[in-house]
């Protein structure tokens, strides 16, 4: 198997990794690096579980090779706490009991993120729509949506 | 399952890669990536190219060149492009929009492809590094293609002439039971002088719904004269079947569907 170096930030910190061409992200992430927080669930793009944060975008782990993340830079779950602290969306999805198995949790969290970086105060409209990738299997979306609505207001009102 | 991935900074030195056998190329992942994970064999290495032109949206004199590797995001995202966001908003969720290339699109099997279809309504040219073809002919021949999908381009439409509809079950993100697209010519009484309508699902690939087109010209856009067109819709159709819908429904639903993208 050839192996490729591959160099990225993740969760503020330079990785440097020697990793098989033409593997994924998610098991670069997972298998090599340590971040299980990306949860490999369909491997089709299609249940949003691996979803990550790449150069301020949301995208699919399982979808994107690792060679492809040279120089990017990456969030994931994992990260978003600072100094033992959740953040915010971590919180609210704890506060609104909307982890059910915890699953879908980290690519719900990222896809929340991504949206509330763009748009801190959305409606319940752009809520569902930045969710719309991540499925639920527990079928639990309305304490979802009503943690990220909460996290955005807890937000505005920190900004004011 | 782990590929090898040759990275080449133009298109002819990927194109040169691409000629051997078992190698695909990498443009989002969405198609490629996915077929791997599920274990694809027929699949053995990737190459992808990085020169700038592929990811670059190009709107002036009336035409729009997109690169291969722009993303749907991209479009959606692109303030020239806005009458094109809601078609481009309706494939897959947002994660897939930021992966989700052009010319990836027109490969993708029903009932993937949306973007595809819209792109045969707007009659666009696919370009390769040495030629040009109608989309249609290379629809058609996308089986058999070995050449990298540099661009696509089109006429930008006349306002209001272009629309889009997505039939799905899962609101706001959900597979097509069809989608369909439309380019319209009216005079200024709304009779209908040029039609082209796409259809998705209703074939493995997306297809012109020739004998509706031709039974639209000269009408008004009224339930009256549009229920010609309708009874024809599903004329050299040959539907998919998946979990989403039977082709037997597919059938049955696109005159409903077309008639109402018509009215509206």
């Amino acid at each position: 198997m050839v192996k490729v170096p591959v160099q990225f930030t993740l969760n503020g910190s330079e990785k440097a990794e020697l990793i098989d061409s033409g593997a994924t992200l998610l098991h670069a992430l997972r298998d090599k690096i340590g971040d299980t927080s990306p949860k490999g669930g369909c491997h089709q793009g299609t249940c949003g579980a691996c979803s990550v944060i790449i150069d301020g975008e949301l995208r699919l782990s399982c979808l994107t090779l690792a060679e492809t993340c040279n120089g990017a830079v990456i969030r994931t779950t994992a990260g978003l706490a600072e100094g033992g602290v959740l953040h915010p969306l971590q919180r609210a999805f704890l506060d609104a009991f909307a982890t059910q198995c915890g699953f879908c949790t980290p690519g719900m969290i990222m896809a929340a993120k991504v949206l509330l970086d763009r748009t801190p105060n959305p409606s319940r409209e752009e809520v569902v729509e930045a969710l719309s990738g991540n499925i639920c299997r527990c079928t639990g979306y309305e304490p979802i949506i009503q943690a990220v609505l909460t996290a955005a207001r807890a937000n505005s009102q920190n900004v004011a | 399952m782990a590929l090898a991935l040759q990275t080449f900074p133009t298109v002819k030195d990927a194109n040169a890669a691409l000629q051997a056998a078992g190698t695909r190329y990498l443009g989002g992942g969405t198609l490629v990536v996915r077929a791997a994970n599920e274990g694809d064999v027929s699949v053995s290495s990737l190459v992808r190219a990085t020169e700038p032109s592929l990811s670059a949206i190009a709107v002036s004199g009336g035409k729009v060149r997109l690169g291969a590797s722009v993303t749907m995001a991209a479009i959606a995202r692109h303030p020239e492009l806005a009458w094109l966001a809601p078609t481009v908003r309706a494939v897959g969720g947002p994660a897939i929009r930021n992966m989700a290339s052009v010319g990836g699109n027109l490969f993708a099997p029903a009932p993937y492809g949306d973007f595809a279809v819209a792109l045969l309504a707007l009659d666009a040219n696919v370009a390769t590094e040495d030629s040009e073809v109608p989309i249609e002919t290379f629809l058609a021949g996308r089986d058999a293609s070995r050449s990298i999908v540099t661009s696509v381009t089109f006429a930008l439409p006349r306002a209001e002439s272009f629309r889009f509809l997505k039939v799905s079950r899962v609101k706001p993100k959900g597979v097509s039971v069809l989608s369909i697209a439309a380019l319209l010519q009216r005079i200024d009484n709304g009779t209908v002088t040029a039609a082209r309508i796409a259809l998705g699902c209703m074939a493995d690939r997306p297809m012109r719904a020739r004998a509706a087109e031709k039974a639209l010209l000269g009408c008004r856009l009224t339930p009256d004269e549009i229920a010609p067109a309708l009874a024809v819709a599903n004329e050299g159709t040959t539907p998919i079947t998946d979990p989403v819908a039977s082709a037997w429904y597919r059938a049955e639903v696109l005159p409903v569907h077309l008639g109402r993208l018509l009215l509206e």
